[in-house]
């Protein structure tokens, strides 16, 4: 009847030691589990020297630096030397000072528009998966319609609606409009657990409609999600750098994207001016890849399918 | 034997009745509606084990998911202690804290993030029961999980398929039902592992005064356990009484091709019955049994006149109560149903 | 019946490499099925009568070792080069998977499943020959031949085993293997598909290996009947002796676990072994079986017994058959 016991518990177990002592546990098989993927390990690591430089910036080189008008009597578009390392930009401005707190924008911009996306794709996927009747169409509908929308346009149009180009409105288009694919993959696995019979036997325990959805589907989807978020950030990043590349983003921000973009228009690449495309450039393909490495990880590692017997 | 029957008839006190039932479904790709169950009647007393029989799609499962009000009649009713069941939510809640289901599956009923402890609390919490670690610990040894808590923190994919059983019956006896549905309890165990699930249901059942309705298509498990049988086919009751009555003397040529399979059952010929049960959206005329009855299709309906009647008369719904029944023509008058 | 069977296992050990250490699934099991011959195999979840199928047709992952001979009509699969392996299955030995309700590709006609092992095993068939066979396979199978052009979602459950049967028998293969062949169907569909499939191995004289959880099916209507626990064979003989006086007090529980209905003494008490199927990778000492055993003796937990005679053409690994006298 029974096995061997693997866990000592301690005689009196109230429910909170309980959960505690439960997560610690399934905290150290996910830890055991990431760090068995060179990928994922990778990836951390990119990402760990890109969080580190964008904290530390302001240690390492002084806001002013990025002040043009501070940096008037430096030659412009100088070549990288023993000075500027990675040269200056048009304005004579040291490219890796505004690189390192390019970092900053970029990732917070990344961070906080996944964010946004997250929580919107989760509650709109389990509520129009959880929910059958008229709600939960309405919620598919809109899903629909917002993932049929050219991405491009929605985006001039919502920042050119919304006004002034603050980091906010930025973050805030960027998270309204990549939800929709978080919510189908959300909605999907949704309507797996609730094929399940333990859904069948919460309901007759008499959990209640929100019971089921934060007892029972989200703990089933919140790894789909972690995962798939990491990928958001990516996207994310991207859809920063190209918002900025097309002159929409903050002219006054100074991001990978808006690097790129000023780039361009100081005629960078026709004046064979390299250091001052390339890096911005290799920054965002690191960045995207690190979370792509980390998402696919986690996607392995946390995927109940694949995962956990 | 004889006065366990007694213990369980129905003559004691309905705890559920099921009236007139009818559960309606839309059929595939706008093919009509399909009735799922198409007039049942049931009574099941306090304390009794009634099994449900019969193959997949004659209504069982959805019989035994109306009485929880998992789904709504589209006539009839179902009554619990004589009260009609209500479909609000708080009703319903206060209604499925008394009665309970066990599904066949244990390994898919249990959620794969949760530990036994959490399993088996999750009623109690969702009901604000007083002393909920108390609760557990007494449901789990209840259930056959001794000590209970070496089994805290598992989870399910750390135990057998007999203890996950267990523990999902644990989880229904956390909240004290008077009545556990039992879907299929054993069909998912290993052999070796049946018997003591099946002798944990029938020790409830003395110790809690538990009341079961067992939903199988397994008639060993009825001989085991159950006190009343009631076979369905298509929608209906085709034939009820107590366990002895139906399996040693079956009237109805359904229940005797089905007892005819069981592969223990060498004595008997057996009478594999051609095709599937039909979809429930096209039920035949007359007697819905008849194009795969044998009393029909050997000539044993046309000598005794009624094959007429088998294909065009439509047969009276059996009533709740009132010794063994059967829904056939073939089934002189005296023990036929009463017309309602 | 020949002298070479037509499936023959000798000494079969497999042993699965896991994370946390070799896991042995068949500990060492002999087994031969002659042509013309029903012989079943029961044995609960975990006792390595599915993996047994897999080293027929050598369908078992990488992470398996395979030692013993798996011998077809006198050919040891398990060192057959690959290009003759994919020759023999389906045209040697098939298999019908329990399954069958996923296992047919859901965008196909049926015919067109039918067709595609019939010209991978036969260069000579043509479109016609193949159409004709197709026929003839349904109908063996009891279903018209018009169903060669529906898709499998318009088939019940019951049709679509019977079209995996056809699609076993499609290639004519001398040896049939059955796994769980009726599980997850209804019992009035499950009679069915054994008379069924006990009367084509009859009617072509095939070999077939029938492996079920239930020794209940097993017992009447098979020939032999093989009992497994742990990786091991523990009883072996006539089906029907087998089940009717079982001599292992594990195939006792067995056959006892469904009762005979109108037998009293079954009534209001259901028998079953406490405790749970073993872990293969974590086997209890001596005799797998004592710690669930009713009649265990001290000495069960250190000896490890082999398959004993007991009684005519039977076999059982039980210190207890040692001990009685061979009577019967």
């Amino acid at each position: 009847m029974r096995r061997a016991s693997t866990v000592t518990t301690p005689r009196k177990l109230s429910p909170y030691a309980i959960a505690r002592t439960r997560r610690k546990k399934s905290l150290q098989r996910f830890a055991q589990a990431f760090f068995g993927q060179p990928a994922g390990v990778i990836g951390l690591v990119i990402l760990s020297v890109f969080v580190l430089l964008a904290v530390s910036a302001p240690l390492l080189f002084d806001r002013e630096m990025l002040d043009i008008t501070k940096t008037l009597g430096n030659e412009s578009l100088e070549p990288p030397n023993g000075d500027f390392w990675l040269g200056t930009d048009e304005n004579g401005r040291s490219i890796l000072a505004v690189l390192v707190w390019g970092a900053r924008a970029s990732l917070v911009v990344g961070l906080a528009a996944s964010l946004i996306s997250m929580v919107l794709g989760t509650l709109i996927g389990i509520g129009s998966g959880h929910y059958t009747g008229l709600a939960g169409s309405a919620l598919q509908r809109l899903t629909d319609w917002f993932l049929v929308i050219p991405f491009i346009p929605l985006v001039v149009v919502l920042a050119a609606v919304l006004g002034q180009r603050g980091l906010g409105t930025i973050v805030l288009v960027l998270g309204v409009t990549s939800w929709p694919g978080t919510a189908r993959l959300v909605r999907a696995q949704t309507l797996s657990v609730e094929g399940r019979p333990y859904l069948e036997r919460a309901k007759v325990l008499g959990d209640s409609d929100w019971q089921q959805m934060t007892k029972h589907v989200l703990p089933n989807v919140m790894p789909l999600v972690i995962a798939n978020t990491t990928l958001t950030v990516a996207i994310v990043i991207l859809s920063e750098t190209t918002l900025a590349f097309l002159g929409l983003g903050d002219p006054f921000l100074d991001s990978w994207g808006t690097m790129l973009d000023k780039a361009t228009g100081a005629g960078a690449a026709s004046t064979g001016a390299w250091w001052y495309l390339l890096p911005p450039g290799i920054c965002v393909i690191l960045v995207v890849l690190a979370f792509t490495l980390i998402g696919r990880t986690l996607e392995v590692v946390l995927n109940p399918r694949l995962g956990s017997e | 034997m004889s006065e366990r029957a007694a213990v369980g008839s129905v003559a004691s006190e309905p705890v559920i009745e099921v009236d007139d039932l009818v559960v309606t479904f839309r059929g595939r790709r706008g093919g009509g509606t399909a009735r799922a169950l198409d007039g049942v009647n049931l009574a099941v007393g306090r304390g009794e084990i009634v099994a449900l029989v019969g193959e997949s799609g004659c209504g069982k499962t959805t019989l035994a998911r109306s009485i929880l009000g998992l789904e709504r009649p589209a006539s009839g009713e179902v009554r619990f202690q004589g009260e009609p069941l209500g479909y609000g939510g708080r009703a319903l809640k206060a209604y499925r804290r008394r009665v309970q289901l066990v599904l066949q599956d244990p390994t898919g009923s249990l959620n794969p993030r949760q530990t036994v402890y959490e399993a088996v609390a999750e009623g109690p919490r969702v009901h604000r029961m007083a002393d909920e670690s108390g609760r557990v610990v007494k449901a789990l040894s209840q259930a056959g999980i001794r000590p209970p808590e070496r089994f805290f923190l598992r989870y399910p994919h750390e135990l057998s398929g007999g203890q996950r059983q267990r523990v999902v019956i644990a989880g229904a006896l956390a909240l004290n039902p008077e009545v556990i549905v039992a879907d299929e309890p054993v069909s998912s165990l290993d052999a070796s592992v049946r018997g003591e699930i099946l002798a944990l249901l029938l020790q409830l059942r003395e110790e809690l005064e538990l009341t079961l309705l067992v939903v199988t298509h397994d008639l060993g498990l009825a001989w085991n356990i159950a006190d009343r049988l009631v076979v369905m086919y298509l929608g209906r009751v085709v034939e009820d009484g107590t366990t002895e009555q139906v399996l040693n003397n079956p009237q109805h040529p359904y229940t005797k091709a089905l007892l005819s399979v069981v592969p223990e059952m060498e004595q008997v010929e057996s009478i594999v019955l051609t095709g599937e049960t039909p979809d429930c959206a096209r039920i035949p005329t007359g007697c819905r049994f008849h194009p795969r009855c044998p009393a029909y299709a050997s000539g044993e309906a046309e000598a005794a006149g009624i094959a007429a009647d088998c294909r065009s008369r439509e047969l009276p719904i059996l009533g709740a109560t009132g010794g063994h029944r059967a829904a056939c023509w073939l089934v002189p008058a005296g023990d036929a149903p009463i017309p309602r | 019946m020949s002298d070479v069977a037509a499936l023959e296992l000798r000494d079969v050990h497999v042993t699965y490499r896991t994370r946390e250490g070799p896991v042995p699934a068949v500990r060492g099991v002999d087994l031969s099925v002659f042509a013309g011959e029903v012989v079943g195999v029961a044995g609960e979840s975990g006792c390595g009568k599915s993996t047994i199928v897999s080293t027929i047709l050598r369908l078992f992952p990488a992470s398996a070792t395979v030692t013993g001979e798996v011998l077809l009509d006198g050919e040891n699969v398990l060192t057959m080069r690959w290009g003759r392996m994919r020759a023999v299955r389906w045209g040697v030995a098939s298999v019908v998977f329990q399954g069958a309700l996923h296992s047919l590709n859901p965008i196909q006609r049926i015919g067109t499943q039918l067709v595609e092992p019939i010209f991978l095993h036969d260069k000579l068939a043509t479109d016609n020959s193949a159409a004709t066979k197709v026929r003839t396979l349904l109908e063996q199978v009891g279903l018209p031949a018009r169903h060669a052009d529906a898709y499998p979602h318009q088939l019940s459950g019951g049709q679509k085993q019977r079209v995996m049967i056809a699609l076993a028998l499609a290639c004519d293969p001398q040896v049939l293997i059955c796994d769980e062949p009726t599980t997850a169907l209804d019992v009035m569909v499950q009679a069915q598909i054994l008379e069924l499939l006990i009367g084509i191995a009859r009617e072509r004289s095939m070999a077939m290996l029938l492996i079920s959880h239930d020794l209940s099916v097993l017992g009447t209507s098979c020939d032999r009947v093989a009992v497994m626990y742990a990786g091991r064979i523990i009883e072996h003989g006539p089906a029907r002796a087998v089940f009717d006086w079982p001599e292992h007090p594990y195939t006792r529980a067995l056959s006892s676990a469904f009762p005979t209905i109108g037998d009293a003494a079954s009534r209001y008490a259901p028998s079953g072994l406490p405790g749970d199927p073993p872990f293969p990778g974590d086997l209890p000492s001596g005799c797998p079986f004592h710690p669930r055993c009713p009649s265990a003796l001290p000495v069960c937990p250190t000896v490890d017994v082999k398959l004993l005679p007991a009684g005519p053409g039977r076999t059982a690994a039980c210190v207890l058959v040692d001990q009685s006298v061979p009577t019967r």
